[in-house]
């Protein structure tokens, strides 16, 4: 891939220390892209550009100028400022060495290929970093001038209403968080969803927990059909548990219209499980694979490839660290370990299988 | 169902089938359910040990039984004063044996630890050096068992005896031949239990703990973490296995394709290699061919070593799967990486305080669990083959003696009164008349034969009267897999999907034709890729797993056969089920789950 390495970085060039410049998204499709974990490929538009657009267009002293002396507990001054500042964004160009670098990597993907452009906020620090920055995702752009311009409707919805007001309120300064942005090859899923390496339920790490349906994951994400669920042991990798759900609608890449498009599922293949029991566990293998490579239980967002053979079809396309069991402190045992031979009494007193 | 109706029927309640009338005639009067006591037995509940016991007893065969509950309850009660738990008390009924654990008191719990802490401690504490004592002594046992010889009486005694001033004669040997015999059953019934507990005991601790980490945890995976790859368990069949290939790289398979295990080894002894191979054959059968098809239990058992066409069958299908490209050795490397893989990636996912403790209970457990499977091979299959193979040379004495017309008569008499068969011998040979039993016994073996065979047409209950509201007696839960959970099933409850329920004895999901097998002589019946449906199996069937698909059994726990072979086999497999054999037919399509412990019937 062709990428300047200041505006423009190939996943596969992104190293941990690039984190401040591709933000969390890029960089852990970077890191995944590096050990080897199938991703779809792709680059980042670095803050850089973000920061070039900033200076050169005379935006900073903008954004400054629409958001001073606005009261952060005035939701409609806030939401007319945000508003303000994404018009103000959208109708400047992008700086013409920053466009060329991103038509340049674009090119190099082939020609007009369809793409997700992705936000990629750098707000990792902070404890929600969802919520800093708007997560915006644009699916199955076709064209450099497509591409260009999701990009720029990327970096501004950092200033979406509700980002704006997360960082008023958290007393973030604007300028400490920054837009990357994520530019990567469309996947045509057949079938996507979530796997989660703990149950999320009881946050069991022994389970590893998949959510699937046809077509693109973000139905699965949103919460528009219930999927098929399937429950894996971790260390066995065997099914433990599945319920295979009415699927009735997928979301599909039109790559004709450039955009995707909402469609139900025949009957026929509703009540279909959407996963082999192989792609189940492969899902499983790649979830487990990331957790023990990001050291912690991880939220990963996975697709099949339609268009590639069977064995090669599964893709990473997201891995972050699970967050509402990883923060929990465990339940301490009420009493201490029983060890030694009184354990053994305990045991022959009160064997497993005699509770209720 | 209302509170006063019982969930199992009463031992007093019970028909005999047609044809077993008068079947308590036949057993001793300590193994049956007793008019005068129905009140206090009625109290209890009993569930029928057709984990061991498949099919109802000769009269002779009860010595197992006899044996083994007392060899239990005497390390539980007097040895090791295990706190809650005492012996497992036991009944025949239709001929099928019924065991009831019997509880300590509450009360009198808490003054029993001190002393279990010092008896079982003193084990624990020194498992290898007693253990390796403990092999000393069962070896010793049955050497001496080998060398037990029972000779028809002479017509004279012999004239050196008399001239060297013996003055005893050839009766008194065999007196004390027969009463050696059976006190060396005794003595190694008494070994058999002599670590058996505490190696359950330390693996329940460890699997209580694990469980309490991770409550959905599978039972195969910590089963799989203590598991041996090398238990003498599997020596009978690997030495098989040896046997197949040293035959591929001799070239001799073709001479393998007689159906006669003599014709085979005359010939082999004529061919190139042949003699090398037979040589190799002669070092494995003692005493990897003391082995039986059966469990031990039964004098009926059929020993490899009497019956060398039971391991050439095995044999025979190795060579043939060999040349078929297959790989038929277990991949003990692979087990074993395998072992630690799983055993690590648990361990990752604690806590370091956590840790700590894991550790610890693993070591315990790994150092005790060989016990638990070596055992196997040495009392059931070793000791007690031989014990067999003594009785049946006694039993075939007799009968030429005139005391009975088949070779298995002896079989329909207690070992009480083989002793006073040997009387009857003993005089009528001295008195120099002839034997009464001669017109005694051979009417009444036909009669006793006829009940229990009577007795075989109907199925054993599997309990009696009311269970507690738990189970909470920890051998009963880990040896028989009986939990509140598994008498649910048995009487048909939580089963509302059509599917059979037991226990996830180990892990996989595979859909195949059942073979439904009730007794060994059936195992040549197996087509590969079947999957095998039987009330219970035995280590001995290990030939069989290499070829079929899943196992599924009525009976047994996590730790039953079954599932210690099939995980070792890597193929799923559903324990306890209580009647799958039943519901099950040869032929039915069914998919066996050992993940979720369930089969279902597809077609």
């Amino acid at each position: 891939m062709k990428t300047d390495g200041r505006y423009t970085l190939s996943f596969d060039a992104i190293g941990k220390h690039d984190l401040a410049r591709v933000g969390g998204k890029c960089a852990s499709l970077g890191e995944m892209t590096q050990a080897g974990v199938a991703v779809p490929p792709g680059f980042a538009v670095t803050t850089d550009g973000y920061l070039a657009m900033l200076e050169q267009t005379g935006l900073r002293a903008e954004i400054e100028r629409h958001l001073h002396g606005v009261d952060p507990e005035d939701f409609d001054a806030l939401d007319r400022a945000a508003q303000a500042i994404r018009i103000r964004i959208r109708g400047h160009r992008i700086p013409s060495e920053v466009e060329a670098a991103i038509r340049d990597a674009y090119a190099s993907m082939g020609g007009d290929t369809p793409v997700a452009v992705r936000s990629s906020a750098t707000a990792e620090d902070l404890p929600d970093a969802s919520f800093a920055g708007q997560q915006d995702t644009y699916l199955w752009v076709r064209g450099a001038d497509a591409v260009v311009e999701k990009v720029r409707d990327c970096w501004a919805s950092l200033f979406a209403t509700r980002a704006v007001a997360y960082r008023e309120r958290n007393r973030i300064p604007h300028a400490d968080v920054n837009m990357s942005v994520g530019v990567q090859k469309m996947v045509n899923a057949r079938a996507a969803g979530v796997a989660m390496s703990l149950d999320p339920v009881n946050g069991d790490r022994t389970r590893i927990v998949i959510d699937a349906s046809w077509g693109l994951g973000e139905m699965v994400v949103s919460g528009v059909v219930t999927p098929d669920n399937y429950s894996v042991e971790k260390v066995l990798m065997e099914i433990i548990d599945r319920k295979i759900s009415d699927k009735h609608v997928e979301l599909i890449g039109d790559a004709e219209r450039g955009e995707t498009v909402e469609r139900e599922v025949d009957e026929a293949r509703r009540a279909t499980p959407c996963l082999s029991d192989a792609q189940v566990i492969a899902v499983a293998q790649l979830a487990k694979r990331l957790e023990k490579q990001n050291g912690c239980p991880q939220d990963v967002e996975w697709a099949i490839d339609a268009d590639l053979p069977d064995g090669e079809n599964l893709l990473a396309l997201q891995s972050r660290p699970e967050t509402i069991w990883s923060q929990k402190k465990k339940d301490k045992p009420r009493n201490p370990y029983a060890t030694g031979m009184m354990s053994i009494v305990g045991t022959l007193n009160n064997p497993y299988g005699s509770k209720r | 169902m209302d509170a006063q109706t019982p969930l199992f029927p009463s031992a007093y309640d019970m028909k005999a089938p047609a044809g077993a009338e008068g079947w308590e005639s036949i057993y001793p009067y300590y193994v049956l359910f007793r008019p005068e006591k129905r009140a206090e037995e009625d109290g209890k509940f009993w569930f029928c040990n057709s984990q061991h016991w498949p099919t109802p007893f000769r009269p002779f065969d009860t010595i197992m039984v006899d044996f083994a509950t007392k060899g239990l309850g005497q390390y539980n009660t007097r040895h090791l004063l295990v706190p809650p738990a005492n012996g497992v008390d036991y009944r025949i009924l239709n001929g099928y044996v019924y065991f009831s654990p019997i509880g300590v008191a509450p009360e009198d719990i808490e003054a029993r630890i001190p002393q279990f802490l010092e008896r079982a401690g003193h084990y624990y504490m020194n498992w290898d050096a007693l253990l390796a004592n403990w092999k000393t002594k069962v070896m010793a046992a049955i050497e001496e068992l080998d060398a037990i010889q029972f000779e028809p009486l002479p017509e004279v005694v012999d004239v050196d005896w008399v001239k060297e001033g013996r003055g005893l004669d050839n009766t008194y040997d065999l007196f004390n031949r027969y009463d050696d015999a059976i006190r060396l059953c005794y003595k190694i019934w008494q070994y058999h239990f002599e670590f058996l507990n505490l190696g359950y005991a330390a693996y329940l601790d460890f699997f209580g703990f694990l469980k309490g980490e991770f409550p959905q945890i599978p039972d195969q995976a910590i089963a799989k973490m203590v598991q041996g790859v090398d238990s003498e368990l599997f020596r009978p069949d690997d030495e098989l296995k040896k046997l197949a290939k040293l035959a591929v790289e001799k070239g001799l398979s073709p001479v393998f394709e007689s159906d006669h295990v003599d014709v085979i080894l005359a010939d082999l002894a004529t061919k190139p290699g042949g003699k090398e191979w037979l040589a190799a054959w002669e070092e494995a059968k003692d005493p990897w061919f003391n082995f039986t098809s059966g469990n031990g239990f039964y004098s009926t058992d059929k020993y490899w070593i009497d019956h060398l066409d039971i391991p050439m069958t095995y044999l025979k299908d190795y060579i043939k799967r060999i040349e078929a490209g297959d790989e038929i050795m277990r991949p003990t490397d692979k087990l074993l990486a395998e072992r630690d893989r799983i055993t690590a990636e648990y361990r990752e996912m604690m806590d370091d305080e956590a840790q700590a403790v894991f550790d610890q209970k693993l070591g315990l457990s790994r150092t005790v669990f060989p016990y638990v499977e070596d055992h196997n091979f040495y009392i059931e299959h070793w000791a007690l083959g031989v014990f067999w193979r003594k009785m049946r040379q006694l039993s075939k004495l007799l009968m030429d003696q005139g005391l009975w017309d088949s070779e298995d008569g002896m079989f329909f008499l207690s070992r009480n009164e083989v002793r006073d068969v040997l009387w009857d011998y003993s005089a009528a040979w001295a008195i120099g008349t002839s034997l009464q039993g001669a017109t005694h016994w051979p009417e009444e073996i036909r009669r006793r034969r006829g009940i229990v065979d009577a007795l075989a047409s109907q199925s054993p209950q599997p309990a009696l009267n009311n269970p507690p509201e738990v189970i909470t007696e920890p051998f009963t839960i880990m040896l028989w897999g009986i939990t509140s959970d598994s008498i649910k099933r048995w009487v048909g409850e939580g089963s509302t999907d059509g599917a059979l329920h037991g226990m996830a004895g180990s892990p996989g999901v595979v859909e195949g034709v059942a073979r439904v097998l009730r007794s060994p002589d059936q195992l040549g019946e197996l087509q590969k890729g079947e999957i095998l449906v039987t009330p219970v199996t035995a280590p001995s069937w290990a030939p069989v797993f290499g070829k079929i698909g899943a196992a599924v059994t009525d009976i047994g726990g996590m730790m039953s056969h079954a599932a210690i072979v099939c995980r070792e086999y890597g193929l799923p497999a559903v324990t306890g089920t209580g009647n799958a054999s039943s519901r099950i037919k040869t032929g039915m399509r069914v998919r066996v789950d050992g993940n979720a412990g369930t089969v279902t019937i597809l077609e």
